[in-house]
């Protein structure tokens, strides 16, 4: 991949964003930020648990730590804004809300991954049920009531066009989405990143070629629940306000769903599913004011029983978008 | 002379099953060692052991230094690579990132290319299909995957864990010669774990027989050949 491939998709996307920030409607633009947060949380889940091999539940738990880590500061502590530009803020309050959740996925990760076998995804599954719970019972963390007026960026303009706030969010999270993205890719195609995959095809045959398993897997979940600590912090100044309730275990529940719908070990498949999930509800509405009854769910469903069965490996595989249709390899 | 792989007293427990009751062999430079035994003697077992797979009591020495704390990651560094039983291939890799990681500990470049064209002569098969993905090979090639990769970590010392369970007769023989070939062309020493008793002691220079979990004879494979109780047990006739 060509070196500059990261900055020029972020000026094509920076690009696009402008559009967006002109022609769509603000419901149409949360729904966008959203589809945002949940590549990142597709992307960085599939690392642990498409590439990696490991069952992690604990997404969300991660993800509240980012939410609330990036809450608090900005509510407590803001910089003047005539020194420090405003936007540099809000990618400060997203890298401290990532390193937070890295520390946790230490914790959480370094000693559940010693052992083989699927302890992570009861550990996880605990964790964020611990999460949720300390954050239900912290006064200074709004309870169960939650968090409110968490600020977004406000609106930029540039040259002379007035944007909106929206568009400030999406440069912010673009740059996470890219980041995420590259350094996943990058992680995962290097020669040392090849460990990942042998752990996930078999563990004790990695081990045996002198792979530190314990290590890799500790290095990939650290960097998982960075990533998921960064959507969190996205996720708190798109919505405003965040409560424990958000970030339950349906919430995990649903990343796992991106990643397996969207096919474990493939770069793209995970970020293609993020985005049908997070439009799919929306764009079922309609359906609702015809029969005045909310089927949503069971068509959402019934879309996602189907798909799992006619594509069981999930819709791209191990494939990449681009290479969908070629065969190259024997599967 | 000091032997290059020395296990003394090794016990290894599953649980309550008490799988190895104190093995104890040795491997020399340039030997090539076949330890054989009826199903569930605990061959594979003694294997999985020096490996790190298992834990194990008692002492397992290399180049007379012992190794039987260090973690299995650390001691395929000292020389010792193992081509698993059930040939344990990474299925989504290819044959070519298959023998790639059987060098994840160096970063030589040039000599990993080597190594890998090495692997293909010895397994022309395999340079047909590097870009297959292991998981569709058939078993024979899957076991050549397997032990080329163990090759490629360059080791002092071999460790077979049945090549030729479910092979053709002819494959055998062409992975038994290939054996010998390594041993003679690279010095290197091998511990071949074989169910195939026949053809183990007619390629190794001594042999080792187990019965659950023990040593109860060994000697040199010429002489365990022509031995009566040998004969019965494990040579059919
Ligand atoms: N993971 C395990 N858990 C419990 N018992 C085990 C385990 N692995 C092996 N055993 C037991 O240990 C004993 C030795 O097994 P091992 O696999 O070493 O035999 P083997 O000599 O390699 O046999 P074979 O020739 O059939 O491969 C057997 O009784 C087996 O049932
Ligand atoms: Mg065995």
């Amino acid at each position: 991949m060509m070196k500059s491939a990261p900055l020029i998709s972020f000026v094509i996307l920076a690009l696009m964003g402008l559009m967006l920030d002109q022609f769509l409607n603000p419901y149409l633009q949360r729904t966008m930020a959203l589809v945002l947060v949940n590549i990142i949380l597709a992307m960085s889940l599939n690392l642990v648990n498409g590439y990696t091999g490991q069952f992690s539940l604990g997404h969300a738990g991660f993800m509240a730590i980012g939410a609330y880590t990036s809450a608090y500061l900005s509510t407590h502590w803001v910089a003047p804004a005539a020194i420090v530009p405003h936007l540099l803020f809000f990618i400060f309050y997203s890298l401290v809300s990532g390193c937070f959740a890295a520390i946790a996925g230490w914790l959480v990760g370094q000693p559940s991954l010693r052992l083989k076998g699927d302890y992570l995804a009861i550990v996880t599954l605990g964790f964020g049920e611990i999460i949720r719970v300390i954050i239900l019972n912290s006064s200074a963390l709004g309870g169960a009531r939650g968090y409110f007026g968490i600020p977004g960026p406000s609106p930029i303009s540039f040259g002379g066009l007035a944007l909106n706030a929206f568009y400030s969010f999406y440069l912010v999270a673009i740059l996470w989405v890219l980041t995420c993205f590259f350094v996943i890719y990058r992680t995962i195609s290097s020669t040392h990143g090849r460990a990942f995959m042998s752990i996930r095809e078999d563990e004790i045959a990695a081990d045996s070629l002198g792979i530190h398993t314990t290590r890799v897997k500790v290095k990939s979940f650290v960097l998982s629940s960075f990533f998921a600590g960064v959507a969190g912090s996205l996720f708190s100044h798109c919505m405003n306000f965040i409560a424990p309730s958000t970030f339950s275990m349906l919430m995990s529940i649903n990343v796992v769903i991106m990643v397996v719908l969207g096919g474990m070990g493939s770069m793209t498949g995970p970020i293609l599913a993020a985005v049908i999930i997070s439009v799919l509800p929306e764009a079922l509405r309609p359906l609702q004011e015809l029969t005045g009854q909310d089927y949503r769910m069971v068509i959402y469903s019934l879309i996602l029983i189907v798909l799992m069965l006619v594509r069981p490996q999930g819709l791209l595989g191990h494939k990449e978008i681009w290479n969908f249709w070629r065969k190259t390899r024997v599967e | 002379m000091n032997p290059v792989l020395e296990l003394e007293d090794l016990h290894v427990h599953y649980g309550s099953i008490h799988a190895l009751k104190g093995v104890s062999l040795k491997v020399f430079a340039g030997e090539i060692v076949s330890l054989i035994g009826a199903n569930g003697a605990g061959k594979t077992t003694t294997l999985r052991a020096l490996s790190g797979i298992v834990p194990c009591r008692g002492r397992i020495s290399m180049n007379s230094k012992e190794i039987q704390t260090l973690p299995s990651h650390q001691r395929v560094r000292l020389g010792l690579a193992q081509s698993p039983e059930g040939r344990g291939v990474f299925p989504l890799m290819t044959v070519e990132e298959n023998l790639d990681m059987g060098a994840f500990i160096y970063s030589d470049k040039e000599q990993i290319n080597q190594d890998r064209d090495f692997c293909f002569t010895l397994f022309p098969r395999l340079k047909e299909r590097r870009s297959q993905l292991a998981g569709t090979l058939s078993g024979g090639e899957q076991q050549m995957v397997a032990i080329s990769r163990a090759l490629m970590a360059r080791p002092q010392v071999l460790l077979l864990d049945e090549p030729s369970l479910g092979l053709a007769p002819l494959i055998v023989a062409q992975i038994f010669e290939i054996v010998k070939h390594l041993n003679e062309l690279k010095k290197m020493s091998i511990l071949l774990v074989e169910q195939n008793a026949r053809m183990a002691l007619k390629f190794s220079h001594r042999a080792y027989v187990m019965e659950t979990g023990k040593i109860t004879l060994s000697g040199n494979a010429a002489d365990l050949l022509s031995d009566d109780s040998i004969r019965r047990s494990y040579l059919g006739h």
